[in-house]
């Protein structure tokens, strides 16, 4: 009886302190409103968009920043905060007026000296624009509405840097702001855009929450791509992490989230067909998967070995590995990307089909050694880890000899950094992917970086591209630029400074519940609806 | 007994420097670049350069090391690299729901595991200790996600009864609050309940053969009496330190539980933190969850003298 009686005792002063430390638990809630809840395709830690191109941030970026001129769902330069922009005869000063009633989520009006500040920030930091910087005499301010950029010489790169959806958007923020040095995070996030951050409920990689910024007068036109009305249409929109692929696919059907950004392609059948589920590829241009050499050791110092491993790997392999059903992959050899403006099949049978015979003939002629060629090998991230498996399988075959790696996405992020030979931490080759709308043309795409050291991970030195970046940026007129961007395409291909794999797309499923979804590079959030408002 | 008390507190002070040491040393030399993350895939090296440079990773290690522990000796953890804020305020977030998530489990666990443990001694060698102990294997066997999926697609997309993931505070009341923490709960204390069910059954069996239990026997107490009030008070020392061993244990438990059910806790903060290279995150928490271990033991070993007041300190 006495054990009992003390177990008794035992179990209730438990109980007490179970409930005591339950209590220590509480927390506050907040009260729901009309509310999407989506999952997007990482967490939110970093909340400075021109600190990096993480897409994450780029999609913050657009819920809270609003931007000089957009890019409608044709690809078309259109005015956004701005209410017109005008070009002087020489095509030397653009003179930018800003729309009237843009303001700050804190209430002052948005000015003039803003947008300077933030342009000049932004172009610090994006390949564009620092080549726009090049060219920039002056920027200053007319009056609190208007502000002109004077160039050295005529260009039509300040349009493009400053519309350009992806990499990094020309985001406007506050004067006070901007002036932020671009290597250094901001610290306040006030933005002017159609939504406003709720910085209490922020929480890094679990949830960042987003109101309706109701002082915000959105333009007259439909809302199309990253231009026109971004009128919103519900309260607040929560991002919430899940780490789990399937957890999100089941909260979906369950209805606990509205809206997710991407769907693993494994587990597409568990979504496909179902009634209350739309999947749809939002992206329509999709993403280049691709690899780049390390230009400044062997074996890939050899522009002939270079160009063996390009006719060893086979584009449909990578793609049947990466994507597997058909529907959401295309073989592509375009550096610029299929669908593009710059699209050029220019050495496209160099990098599509494979050709063994023609790798091992070259392999022969440049007295291959049999040199290791470390391949770098990311095991976490399901939309890059079987390019490096299929890769090396093609490498071997030919007769290379490879060593490839396995590490996790940040000791590769790390690792492609080092310049030491690859026996010291270095690499020969890796593989990666990228937003179309990041590559599409000369001077936006670092793929084809070739200025040395000072170049993307791989560090080419070849003069001749680097020379016909600055004449594509130099000139406005449509048909050279296009024979340009396919004479960097040759070169490029032809030096093996990147390699194309092919493109694919990413499907996204929300609740039939939302309707207004946009296509878009960005998954933008104004022009939604959510039905039962 | 206090002043042993005392002595293993004062003994954790340079344990937890040894781990403070060794966890920045493994962590420095572990490959990756936090600047990576900040910058994204389309930074140039000298892009990244001087974003390191900002953060104080271009400082030579030693002087790293000198900083880290000048903020540690005044209580402060330092600021996230990649999110900027304090590593003190982001374990405060995130505590909540593993501490809510290991209190179930454990409860849970010892509420299952003993009675299961108990019977099967008491029917040994029946039907009944053989369903025990083959739920036993069951248990260690199937990892920790599997029952999740498995519960999931069941319980809360099947028949509807519970949210597939999430986590409510328990401010927003107390079946909101522990709803999202059944299916959890029920995932993560599967292998404690087959690993304490075993171990209890194992405990008593050892004990009945002592003269004791004949003693009693041969008294003409009920086999009830003997079992509850002899052979478990004397078996108990084993399950406490099997109880300590798994809640110790619960730690790496989480991480996997915490993914599944999206329970925004530590063990989702630690995989996010070594991913993310966030270096004063992972040292944060890797001294929490090295006091806690010792803290554990601490307890495991107070609790031997109550269970058997032969031991002394």
């Amino acid at each position: 009886m006495d054990l009992w009686s003390h177990s008794k005792r035992s179990s209730a002063r438990g109980l007490v302190v179970f409930a005591a430390l339950l209590a220590v638990l509480l927390m506050s809630a907040p009260g729901r409103a009309e509310t999407i809840t989506a999952v997007m395709h990482s967490g939110l830690r970093v909340l400075d968009p021109i600190i990096t191109t993480a897409h994450i941030v780029r999609n913050h970026g657009y819920m809270i920043y609003d931007t000089l001129l957009g890019t409608d769902a044709e690809g078309k330069i259109q005015p956004q905060m701005a209410e017109k922009w005008a070009v002087s005869p020489d095509g030397k000063t653009y003179t930018f007026t800003l729309r009237s009633g843009l303001k700050w989520h804190d209430g002052p009006p948005v000015k003039a000296e803003d947008c300077i500040a933030s342009i000049k920030r932004f172009c610090e930091q994006d390949k564009m624009g620092q080549v726009l910087m090049t060219m920039v005499a002056d920027v200053k301010a007319v009056n609190d509405r208007t502000f002109q950029v004077i160039l050295k010489e005529p260009t039509e790169v300040i349009l493009t840097a400053l519309s350009k959806p992806s990499g990094l958007a020309a985001f406007i923020m506050p004067k006070r702001v901007a002036e932020t040095p671009s290597t250094t995070p901001i610290k306040e996030y006030i933005g002017s855009g159609p939504f406003k951050f709720v910085t209490a409920e922020f929480k890094p990689g679990i949830k960042a929450v987003y109101e309706k910024n109701k002082d915000y007068v959105p333009r007259s036109e439909p809302a199309s791509g990253s231009a026109g009305g971004k009128v919103v249409h519900v309260d607040r929109v929560e991002w919430v992490t899940m780490p789990d692929h399937m957890t999100t696919i089941n909260a979906l059907l369950a209805g606990e989230i509205d809206y997710t950004e991407w769907v693993q392609f494994d587990l597409l059948p568990m979504v496909e067909g179902k009634k209350d589920i739309q999947v749809r590829v939002i992206e329509k241009q999709g993403f280049q998967t691709m690899y780049r050499f390390n230009h400044l050791y062997p074996p890939f110092n050899n522009k002939l070995i270079r160009q063996a491993a390009m006719y060893a790997v086979r584009q449909e392999d990578v793609l049947k590995a990466l994507v597997g059903n058909p529907k959401y992959y295309k073989t592509c050899g375009a550096v610029f990307g299929c669908g593009t403006p710059f699209e050029s099949s220019a050495g496209a049978d160099m990098v599509v089909p494979s050709n063994p015979e023609k790798a091992m003939e070259l392999l022969k002629q440049a007295k291959y050694d049999g040199t290791p060629v470390v391949v770098l090998h990311a095991t976490d991230v399901s939309t890059i880890a079987s390019n490096p498996v299929v890769i090396t399988a093609a490498l071997r075959k030919v007769g290379f000899t490879v060593d490839l790696q396995s590490m996790d996405w940040m000791t590769l992020v790390g690792r492609r950094a080092s310049m030491e030979p690859p026996a010291k931490g270095g690499w020969n080759l890796f593989s990666t992917n990228w937003l179309i709308n990041e590559i599409m043309d000369p001077l936006r795409a670092a793929t084809v970086s070739a200025n040395g050291k000072r170049a993307w991970f791989g560090w080419p030195e070849v003069k001749q591209i680097e020379d016909l970046k600055m004449k594509f940026a130099r000139t406005s007129n449509p048909a050279e630029q296009k024979k340009l961007a396919e004479e960097v395409q040759k070169v490029v291909i032809e030096e093996g400074v990147m390699v194309p794999l092919g493109q694919f797309y990413v499907p996204s499923a929300y609740r039939s519940s939302l309707t207004g979804v946009l296509d878009s590079p960005v998954p933008y959030f104004w022009n939604v609806k959510k039905s039962g408002k | 007994m206090l002043a042993y008390i005392a002595r293993r507190l004062l003994a954790t002070v340079p344990v937890m420097g040894m781990v403070a040491a060794i966890v920045f040393a493994i962590l420095r030399l572990t490959p990756g670049d936090p600047a990576a993350i900040i910058a994204g895939d389309a930074a140039t090296p000298a892009q990244l350069e001087l974003i390191r440079r900002h953060m104080g990773l271009d400082q030579p290690i030693h002087v790293q090391f000198l900083l880290w522990l000048g903020q540690l000796v005044r209580g402060d953890l330092g600021l996230s690299l990649i999110s900027n804020v304090p590593v003190m305020g982001m374990i405060a977030d995130r505590i909540g729901p593993s501490l809510a998530l290991g209190l179930s489990t454990i409860v849970f666990t010892v509420i299952i595991a003993i009675p299961l443990g108990v019977i099967a001694a008491w029917r040994r060698g029946t039907l009944v200790d053989r369903a025990v102990m083959a739920f036993s294997v069951f248990g260690f066997s199937v990892p920790v996600f599997v029952t999740g999926y498995l519960l999931i697609f069941f319980f809360a997309i099947g028949l509807g009864w519970f949210p597939v993931q999430g986590y409510k505070p328990l401010a927003g009341g107390f079946w909101p609050f522990y709803q999202r923490l059944i299916l959890p709960t029920l995932a993560l204390s599967t292998i404690y309940v087959a690993l304490i069910a075993r171990i209890t059954r194992t405990s008593i069996l050892d004990v009945m053969d002592e003269d004791y239990i004949r003693t009693a026997r041969a008294k003409g107490v009920k086999e009830s009496t003997v079992f509850m009030r002899h052979a478990l008070r004397n078996a108990a020392v084993p399950i406490a330190t099997i109880v300590g061993i798994g809640m110790a244990m619960l730690i790496s438990g989480v991480v996997v539980t915490e993914s599944v059910f999206n329970i925004p806790g530590l063990g989702r903060l630690v995989v996010e933190a070594v991913l993310a290279r966030d270096y004063p995150v992972i040292q944060g928490l890797i001294l929490l969850f090295s006091l806690i271990y010792i803290l554990i033991n601490l307890a495991v070993d107070i609790l031997y003298t109550v269970f058997d007041p032969r031991i002394r300190y």
